[in-house]
């Protein structure tokens, strides 16, 4: 029995229809193989950046290293006039946690200002509400605290599949490469201080306030009311704990505004949000967070994990299309089997070996 | 039903290619062994912008899709019952018992914390959202399958019969688990890409990457029987096994069709056709993966060029590009992670693919030269 060959046509034409009308409604099919996009934990804690504030002098990268015993970075174009003196990290790396780069347009004559300007960016985990590094990582290395929502890496799990890596939308986490002993490293909010009362080393060494720690929900509260302020006013900036559970007390910070800011929390919403948060006055894509119209307000793991759990929750998918195969399979085994084993049973292994 | 029989060819093993491959497969130890001592960043140019280079897009992705012969002529063979490609069945089955077990081993090499490979086989450490452990997971119980579809063979050349009949009657609970593993495996190594999100350039990142994987297992699982059955006639000295091939041509050819026809119509909805005219690497990559595909089609349109071994083997070979490009387009090319991150493979990686796919070559001709694997020819 052979396939027929208008049968054969038929099938095609129903698979390219089925095709089409996939085609048709994008976001539908999109949205039906969606999983649950996922909440904020109430007790969340975060980091609230505002790059206003920022004066770029990096207390906050030395505190990083040391805080995590890291070694300084020395890159290799700069190996002829850097001994081992100046931490150099041009990027956030194995030893390097947390970073602070700068964009810079024009004559780079106004601090804040997109044209003609420079701006300053802390870069660290975001430690995101739906991570893409807890979705992916097949042995559960990636933790995300379901309190504190901090997302952290065990070294005891990891098997350096480095998918984390490959798939962290803000290239954060890093694995190191040199050496035959490597692991996977990141920011993870400090929380061997936090568990001492203390606080991050960023925020801890943060003059200005520029970075600030507390709960994601009074974050986003001191955040609107910066974004409201306009250039000319004088505003109290927090610095440390915005609460002052963790570290020492700190008088606020203040400061008059220069430049007006976006009307927009970064983080709020982004890829499903995070809990580091953003304030700027130029435009996030220009500090290199992913920002722009092709940036989904869900976590891309909420469509990888809605695709797998529309083809195997329960395994119920699987295992109903394994019976059929195994209907399917059985009757037609027998059937081309049979004919050989009889001319097996008559042949009683033939010149070539055939038993 | 003389077709049947299987027969092994016989004949010397140490050739001077067997040699050649033999010297590839050294070479990669050599560097293997410095990846051991030294880290992956001492042999590779992995970095934390491209953790993934070609040992897993090359070796895994494309490799373990070389290794679907063994589903398409299964799936012909016994679910669709369309009985005249039994002949094919043991040759693919074997290709794909290689293409997968070294697309495991590729994929042991490249783990930056090898020791603790074993955690994966931990049920107390799975994360079931996972794409990627269910690919492992996959991969695993595929190859146990194919070790047990593929025991027949080894059985026969021991004389075992009744080791045979036996493992006959339950065969097609293997049978079956044969064909659905590798599709899960495949579809899912699509899944995978699509959380890189933007990091993918919109000429593929797709909802339908699932599925698009599956169409390449297809067109490439196929296209290897027929380029290696074609190559090994030549280079065996057998006669053409034309006949079923060229049915087998026309099947492939639409999925090919089907294929290419939702990748359009996919791009259209994206809005993504204009990115393929920027004349870029990735578009480059694009339309060699594109016109590949439309190559094989134009080889293997015509009845009369489907009955000839020549058009089957141009034909299967532009398919297995156009596959072999989507693949890699997916995971590397198409890849950006911005922030002036760039890769390149060193030749030390370059060395072991080729290695990995060496062996293969060498296991495959110790196998047809001594074990019952592709059917026996009728003496005159
Ligand atoms: S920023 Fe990256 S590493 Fe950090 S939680 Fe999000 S996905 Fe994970
Ligand atoms: S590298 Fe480690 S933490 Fe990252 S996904 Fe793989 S196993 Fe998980
Ligand atoms: S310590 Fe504060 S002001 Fe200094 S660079 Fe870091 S965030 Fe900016």
């Amino acid at each position: 029995m052979s396939i027929n060959r208008r049968q054969f046509l038929r099938g095609v034409a129903a698979t390219g229809a089925s095709a089409a009308a996939v085609a048709a409604t994008p976001e539908e099919a999109a949205a039906a193989l969606q999983r649950e996009p996922r909440g904020r934990a109430p007790e969340a804690l975060g980091l609230l950046y505002d790059s206003t504030l920022c004066v770029g002098c990096k207390a906050c990268v030395a505190a990083c290293k040391s805080a995590n015993g890291k070694p300084r970075e020395i890159s290799a174009d700069q190996s002829d006039w850097n001994a081992g003196t100046w931490d150099s990290a041009k990027t956030l790396s194995a030893k390097t946690y947390n970073i602070i780069m700068v964009y810079q347009n024009g004559t780079m004559a106004a601090k804040d200002a997109e044209t003609d300007g420079f701006a300053f960016i802390k870069r660290q985990c975001l430690h995101c509400v739906d991570p893409s590094c807890i979705s992916c990582c097949p042995v559960s290395a990636m933790q995300k605290d379901p309190v504190t929502g901090i997302v952290s890496n065990d070294p005891n799990r990891c098997i350096g599949c480095r998918y984390c890596v490959y798939a962290c939308p803000f290239q954060v986490p890093k694995f190191e490469f040199e050496g035959a002993f490597g692991r996977i490293s990141k920011c993870e909010l400090c929380r061997h201080r936090l568990a001492k009362g203390e606080l991050p080393g960023c925020v801890d060494s943060c003059p200005t306030g520029a970075t600030l720690f507390g709960r994601v929900a009074d974050l986003r509260t001191e955040a609107h009311r910066r974004i409201t302020l306009k250039p000319g006013d004088t505003y109290a900036y927090p610095r440390g704990d915005i609460s002052g559970k963790y570290g020492e007390h700190r008088e606020p910070h203040e400061k008059v505004i220069t430049a007006a800011y976006r009307e927009e929390v970064y983080g709020e919403t982004v890829l499903g949000g995070t809990q580091a948060l953003y304030l700027s006055a130029v435009s996030f894509d220009k500090l290199g967070l992913p920002y722009g119209p092709n940036i989904p307000t869900s976590g891309y793991a909420s469509q990888t994990e809605g695709i797998q759990h529309f083809l195997y929750t329960g395994m119920i998918a699987p295992a109903a299309a394994l019976t059929g195969l195994i209907l399917l399979a059985r009757r037609n085994v027998d059937k081309h089997h049979s004919e050989a084993d009889e001319d097996a049973a008559d042949s009683q292994g033939g010149s070539h070996g055939n038993a | 039903m003389a077709t049947h029989e299987h027969a092994p060819v016989g004949g010397r093993l140490v050739t001077a290619p067997f040699i050649f491959l033999f010297v590839i497969v050294f070479a990669a130890a050599v560097i293997l062994t410095q990846r051991f001592v030294f880290g992956l960043g001492g042999v590779t140019h992995l970095s934390d912008g491209y953790p993934w280079g070609i040992w897993i897009a090359i070796d895994l992705i494309i490799g373990t899709a070389l290794g679907c012969g063994g589903l398409v002529v299964a799936l012909l063979v016994y679910i669709v019952n369309q009985g005249e490609y039994h002949p094919l069945a043991r040759a693919a089955l074997m290709t794909s018992l290689f293409g997968y077990t070294m697309g495991a081993i590729a994929v042991m090499i490249d783990l930056g914390r090898w020791w603790l490979g074993y955690n994966i086989m931990l049920p107390w450490l799975w994360n079931t959202n996972s794409v990627l452990l269910e690919t492992a997971l996959c991969i695993f119980l595929y190859i146990i399958v194919l070790i047990i579809e593929f025991g027949p063979t080894f059985f026969e050349r021991l004389g075992l019969k009744e080791s045979r009949r036996r493992l006959h009657r339950v065969m097609f609970v293997f049978t079956a688990l044969g064909v659905l593993l590798p599709m899960m495996h495949q579809s899912s190594m699509g899944t995978v890409v699509i959380l890189l999100g933007y990091k993918l350039s919109p000429l593929w990142q797709s909802q339908l990457l699932t599925v698009n994987f599956l169409f390449t297992a297809f067109t490439m699982g196929f296209a290897i029987v027929a380029f290696e059955s074609t190559l090994s006639s030549v280079a065996l000295k057998r006669p053409f096994e034309t006949r079923l091939l060229s049915r087998l041509c026309y099947i492939m050819m639409w999925v090919l069709i089907i294929f290419l026809g939702v990748r359009f119509i996919d791009l259209l909805r994206l809005g993504a056709w204009p990115l393929a005219f920027r004349m870029d690497v990735q578009a480059i990559s694009f339309w060699v993966e594109y016109l590949s595909g439309i190559a094989a089609i134009a080889l293997l349109w015509q009845e009369r060029n489907r009955m000839h071994p020549r058009y089957i083997f141009l034909g299967a070979s532009a398919m297995l590009l156009n596959g072999f490009m989507y693949r890699l387009n997916c995971y590397l090319i198409g890849y950006d992670p911005g922030h002036g991150w760039s890769y390149y493979p060193s030749t030390g990686e370059i060395i072991v693919t080729l290695g990995i796919f060496a062996i293969q070559i060498m296991l495959y001709l110790v196998f047809v030269k001594q074990l019952p694997v592709l059917h026996a020819v009728r003496k005159a």
